[in-house]
């Protein structure tokens, strides 16, 4: 890594400390905002280990974050009177998303392309439907009406729900996330590279490329698929509890097929296999929508002098536009992957 | 006489009516480069398919190195020792070509998941000894230069060795071409011969499927000749060359 570089890594570092602070002097509402694109860009990560690297079509991820919501909401509230402190439920829900994760890749090994996309659409649709209805006989997920009162996060005396004051600094709950999320998003990020530059990574691209040359080049494409799948499930849970933590409140409405797309959209928009690609995808998908919310009601406000399209309708208007255009113009995503083995060896050094 | 490195009994292969293979036996030396060739839609690569599992055989069995080859699956057949090439040519484009030899290590290693995401020092070290052993193919195949490439930026006779690079990855005792020379000029196709008699030398056992007859004839110590998936011969090039049913086989009864 050069001087330069470091010294560009190091911006970014202390920009990204000091983004919270920025933010929720414009309204604690945005900090919000950004907690929850870290958590989309979590979960395209874990998408991109499944769909980017592994080729694998998946349409119902977000089945895993479902998974990973519900633990965590099952073993952090009064339901089953349950409160187990985070850092024993987030590894605990990232194994049950990750076991899901096996079930639904399993049966789906022999199937590729379109045949998958609608397996995997069917599989999140199935758990879904499993949420809003194990409430009898007996009551797993209360139903329809969700699981509420979750704990928060919970770190000795501090926390995350309410305020601290540290040297003169208000941290809010929204800000203690954000700094948690963070340090959960560079374990990742790392892991993702890592696994990338593997024996592990190769062998799923490999697949992605020609399953057939693969096997004769002696990948076992059955075990090495199950691993995309439940790698990239075990990180959908952990997004998935964080997110029952953060909003203290899950229902089966949170985990419909529109929020699976969404993901696939960012990694598909990003820059399928690039994790930076991927993760621009993921934050410029988050914001964008919520930028129009506060944006076009004031300027129709102010040209009309009434509202005449609803935020909410231009927002996917927007949103399917990007995506078409994209699709149009940079079919391989705003920032595709490029693979070169300079770059991989300055990255090993 | 050299050890039987792959012996095979009785193969029979069908696709609904068609009968593709039947009782096809065959016996492949240690060190040998043993040709297989016949007329179109003879069976060939089918025999192939077979022998590396990517096709179930409907009966007989295959032995190699005188254990029953189990070939449920393609890569338990490359762990036996059993590396092939296509006769399409079958590469991972978006790869580099040094990415393409180093996925061929993928069954002599072992490095895991969480060895990877740990960087742990065996991983570290394992990960260099694999980019080491595939530079040294690509040099060995005469592409070295070419390892930042991607694999579908090379050159059609570029592709060709990066190819049979990433199936001697994997370490193999009998390396299988399906019609290495398909396509090819003559210069490549020298080249191409050249690269495969050095193989030879160096004491790999060869398999070649090919349509070039005088490249099969020239090249092979021992010939089979496969028409309407039958055996019709079985020997040294210039008694199959001489050989009245091959003759029949590829010119017809008349002559």
């Amino acid at each position: 890594m050069s001087a330069r570089e470091k010294f560009g890594l190091a911006l970014i570092a202390v920009a990204l400390i000091a983004l919270p602070f920025v933010l929720a002097a414009a309204g604690t509402a945005w900090v919000r905002i950004t907690n929850f694109a870290v958590l989309f860009v979590l979960l395209s990560l874990g998408l991109n280990i499944v769909v980017g690297f592994a080729g694998l079509l998946d349409l119902g991820y977000v089945a895993f974050y479902a998974v990973g919501a519900y633990v965590y909401a099952l073993l952090a509230s009064p339901h089953f009177g349950l409160h187990l402190p985070f850092w024993v439920i987030l590894p605990i829900g990232a194994a049950v998303a990750c076991i899901a994760g096996v079930i639904l890749g399993a049966p789906t090994l022999r199937l590729r392309g379109d045949y998958l996309a609608i397996v995997t659409l069917g599989f999140g649709e199935i758990v879904r439907i499993f949420m809003n209805n194990l409430s009898s006989p007996v009551n797993l997920t209360n139903g329809p009406k969700g699981i509420n009162r979750i704990d928060s996060f919970q770190v000795g005396p501090i926390n995350f729900a309410g305020s601290d004051t540290l040297a003169g600094l208000v941290f809010s709950g929204p800000i203690k996330y954000y700094y948690f999320l963070m340090l959960v998003l560079l374990a990742v990020i790392v892991i993702n590279r890592r696994l990338q530059d593997s024996r592990i990574g190769r062998a799923w691209v490999a697949i992605r490329e020609d399953e057939i040359a693969a096997k004769a080049s002696g990948i076992n494409t059955r075990n090495i698929k199950l691993l995309a799948f439940a790698m990239g499930a075990s990180f959908g849970g952990i997004a998935g509890g964080m997110f029952a933590a953060m909003q203290t409140f899950v229902s089966p409405e949170s985990f419909v097929l529109n929020e699976s797309i969404m993901v696939l959209a960012m990694v598909v928009l990003g820059g399928m296999g690039n994790i930076w690609g991927v993760i621009a995808g993921a934050v410029l998908l988050s914001f964008v929508p919520e930028l129009l919310r506060y944006t076009v009601e004031p300027a129709q406000m102010a040209v009309f002098g009434k509202l005449l399209i609803d935020p909410e309708v231009l927002r996917m208007l927007v949103f399917g536009l990007a995506l078409v255009l994209t699709m149009r113009f940079r079919p391989a995503g705003l920032w595709p992957e490029t693979r070169h083995r300079r770059e991989m060896n300055e990255n090993r050094a | 006489m050299n050890e039987v490195l792959l012996e095979a009994r009785a193969i029979d292969k069908r696709f609904g009516g068609v009968q593709a293979l039947k009782d096809v036996s065959l016996t492949i030396r240690s060190g040998e480069i043993y040709g297989l060739i016949g007329p179109n839609g003879a069976g060939k690569t089918t025999l192939f398919n077979v022998f590396t599992g990517l096709y179930p055989r409907d009966g007989g069995e295959v032995l190699f190195c005188g254990m029953p080859l189990r070939l449920e699956s393609p890569h338990q057949v490359a762990a036996a020792g059993i590396a092939r090439t296509f006769q399409n040519i079958r590469l991972f484009g978006n790869m580099t070509a040094l990415e393409n030899v180093m996925v061929g290590r993928h069954v002599r290693t072992q490095a895991g998941v969480f060895g990877a995401m740990l960087r742990t020092r065996a991983e570290r070290a394992e990960e260099a000894a694999i980019r080491r052993r595939a530079d040294e193919l690509l040099y060995y195949v005469g592409i070295a230069d070419r390892a930042d490439d991607l694999a579908r930026h090379l050159s059609y006779g570029d592709q060709r060795r990066l190819e049979i690079a990433r199936a001697l990855a994997t370490d193999p005792k009998l390396l299988a071409l399906d019609e290495p020379a398909a396509g090819m000029n003559a210069t490549e196709t020298a080249a191409l011969r050249a690269l495969i008699e050095g193989l030879r030398r160096d004491g790999l056992t060869v398999l070649l499927i090919e349509h070039d007859v005088k490249l099969v004839l020239g090249l092979c110590d021992r010939v089979a000749v496969l028409d309407y998936g039958e055996k019709i011969a079985e020997d040294v090039p210039e008694s199959v060359r001489a050989n009245p049913k091959v003759i029949e086989a590829y010119l017809g009864a008349s002559h």
